[in-house]
């Protein structure tokens, strides 16, 4: 579970700043803290630590392990399968980030536009794909989209035609991926924005109303830059996520074919537990790590060009 | 003015004297366009529950008319004995227990940390707090992959491959549920607490009979998201479980989708199954989930 709270850093420094006024629990608080630090320790600090020490080594399931330094990042740096797997992360992300936030966002405008009933049924029924097991998930469209499922026999019956092998094609695996992974992603972030769009003030568009703004004015103009520390947020979140993307692949192709939706999750789980090269598996968490890390930094720098905090 | 308004509105004006809002001037026209917005957007979401609708439809069906040209809604028997057999196939029965067990569990656990934790960064002072808070945020950005690896050499060396504990505890102490209800108690006034405190009461009496209740709806939405993730989680259980007795639903799925001559009607049946639980979580607590959301910054996964 990765989340990355937008007020982080201010609640951070008003922790630093309580922190200073007054001490003296100091024995209650190591009590209620214990469980969580020791979970926390055990289960995720030190993993962190020792998965950055085991990528320096050759390090197999069974027998010992030798330091090799650098090796295992070289090898990834030179091999063509880890390569293919990292491009096939960024296709993944380039169509599946900038569909999520489209869609998610329309559709938020939409159910909370003038006139329309049932919202929250409209909202619930969106978000239920996000809640259901993604292996669940993807078993309903790997019978939709094989040959003589849902979508083939409905072209043969209208068309007269075949549709593609979806899955076992070299072109069409990414995008059934794709599909799927919009299907049940898209909930989440629609409910974001739909939170955020509830909170604008309808003084603020009626007035703009009044004064002769269309709705496509009122809505570029005025609900959009209102919305955009929501928006950043999802976007932040999305590409964190999206880089990470595993179950899908897994499930619905096996990486395949060929490598055509190998990932770099799908890659490092090849490596980890099917080849039990720990090592290099390590070295791929890591690089991926410092991918996601990048790329969410550059947003955080970026968005003072685009977020609008103050209302 | 005119322009932009008209491209709210399909029909032309019904007079020409112009008003002050567009929703005054063609009161009819607008609730037109509002009625076929409707029945757009209800086409929309039956085409989003499309997938649903046919993992349905194929679960009550006989095994030989899952794949038939042109595709039929029902096929010539309604067969409901398809669940029965798909629990009783594999043992999908036995998944279903483990992962209310696990997640059940995990869910509990993770509730009791985070409310004391979250209550000491909340309530109490003690030295090196803000530190460690900006520590335990900073977790929450590390990519759960890079966890697994030494997690799963971990178990391996404590001998906890295949264990309910190897599924439960590495994910029921995170720093989400912490932040989660760190927030949420700080909104709660201190004043509520002082009588507490001037009758004696110590830290567990303020945290247990005050802010929990209080905080029910905070709990409630971590809760979900919790036991949701549990429900789901595949990757972990995929690397720790390869015995079957131990298996998670996610992972007793894949099974049925890897076998020889797949019965698909049963995986449906089985993958409907699987969504019962959580869709009735996120039915019965609808109105909570937009706040909740807005609230924990679940959005993107």
């Amino acid at each position: 579970m990765t989340a990355l709270p937008a007020d982080v850093t201010a609640a951070a420094a008003a922790a630093t700043q309580a922190g200073r006024t007054r001490r003296g629990d100091g024995k209650a608080a190591t009590g209620f803290m214990a469980p969580s630090m020791l979970g926390l320790l055990a289960f995720t600090a030190f993993p962190i630590v020792a998965s950055l020490i085991i990528g320096f080594y050759n390090w197999p399931v069974i027998g010992s392990h030798t330091f090799i330094g650098l090796k295992n990042y070289q090898t990834l740096l030179t091999s063509n399968e880890f390569h293919t797997a990292i491009l096939n992360t960024f296709v993944f992300v380039v169509l599946y980030v900038p569909l999520n936030i489209v869609i998610s966002l329309g559709l938020a405008v939409w159910i909370g536009s003038k006139g329309i009933r049932f919202r929250g049924l409209y909202r619930t029924i969106f978000f239920i794909p996000a809640v259901t097991p993604v292996v669940a998930n993807a078993a309903i469209f790997a019978l939709i989209l094989s040959p003589n499922g849902l979508i083939d026999s409905l072209m043969q019956t209208w068309f007269g035609v075949q549709a593609p092998n979806f899955l076992g094609s070299k072109t069409w695996a990414m995008p059934a991926v794709v599909l799927v992974s919009i299907w049940q992603g898209f909930g989440y972030n629609m409910l974001v924005f739909s939170a955020a769009l509830d909170g604008i003030p309808t003084s603020l568009t009626e007035a703009a109303a009044i004064d002769g703004a269309g709705s496509i004015a009122r809505f570029f103009r005025i609900v959009l830059p209102l919305i955009t520390p929501s928006i950043f947020f999802a976007v932040v979140l999305t590409l964190i996520s999206s880089f990470q993307v595993f179950t899908q692949a897994y499930v619905l192709t096996g990486g395949g074919p060929g490598n055509a939706t190998t990932t770099m999750v799908v890659y490092l789980y090849e490596q980890g537990f099917q080849f039990y090269k720990m090592g290099l598996a390590s070295a791929v968490a890591w690089v991926l790590f410092i991918i996601i890390l990048v790329i969410t930094v550059f947003q955080f720098i970026g968005q003072k060009r685009w977020v609008h905090y103050d209302q | 003015m005119t322009n932009e308004t008209s491209t709210v509105t399909a029909q032309p004006p019904m007079s020409a004297v112009p008003t002050l809002s567009a929703d005054r001037r063609r009161p009819g026209s607008v609730r037109v366009t509002s009625v076929v917005s409707q029945i757009l957007l209800s086409l929309v979401a039956l085409l989003f529950l499309v997938p649903i609708i046919w993992m349905l439809l194929s679960a009550l069906k006989p095994s030989a008319e899952v794949f038939t040209t042109p595709p039929t809604l029902f096929g010539s028997e309604v067969k409901f004995s398809n669940f029965v057999e798909a629990w009783n196939y594999l043992p999908f029965g036995r998944f279903i227990l483990n992962t209310l067990f696990v997640a059940g569990i995990g869910t509990l656990i993770t509730l009791v940390a985070s409310a004391m934790s979250g209550y000491a960064f909340a309530r109490l002072n003690f030295r090196f707090r803000g530190g460690l808070f900006v520590l335990y945020l900073s977790t929450l950005i590390v990519p759960q992959e890079v966890i697994v690896i030494p997690m799963f050499l971990v178990m391996q060396r404590l001998g906890w491959v295949n264990s309910y504990q190897a599924l439960i505890l590495p994910w029921a102490f995170t720093a989400f549920g912490t932040f989660l209800l760190r927030q949420f108690f700080l909104t709660i006034p201190r004043e509520l607490e002082e009588a507490a405190k001037i009758d004696g009461c110590g830290h567990i009496r303020i945290l247990t009979s005050i802010i929990i209740p209080i905080s029910a709806p905070a709990l409630a939405v971590l809760a979900v998201f919790t036991f949701i993730s549990y429900w789901n989680s595949f990757l972990w259980p995929l690397i720790i479980i390869n015995d079957t007795a131990k298996m998670t639903i996610p992972l007793g799925l894949d099974l049925f989708l890897g076998q020889q001559g797949q019965r698909w009607e049963l995986l449906m049946a089985a993958a409907t199954i699987s969504m019962v639980p959580t869709v009735i979580l996120v039915l019965a607590l609808q109105k909570y989930l937009v706040r909740g959301i807005a609230l924990s910054g679940l959005g993107g996964r």
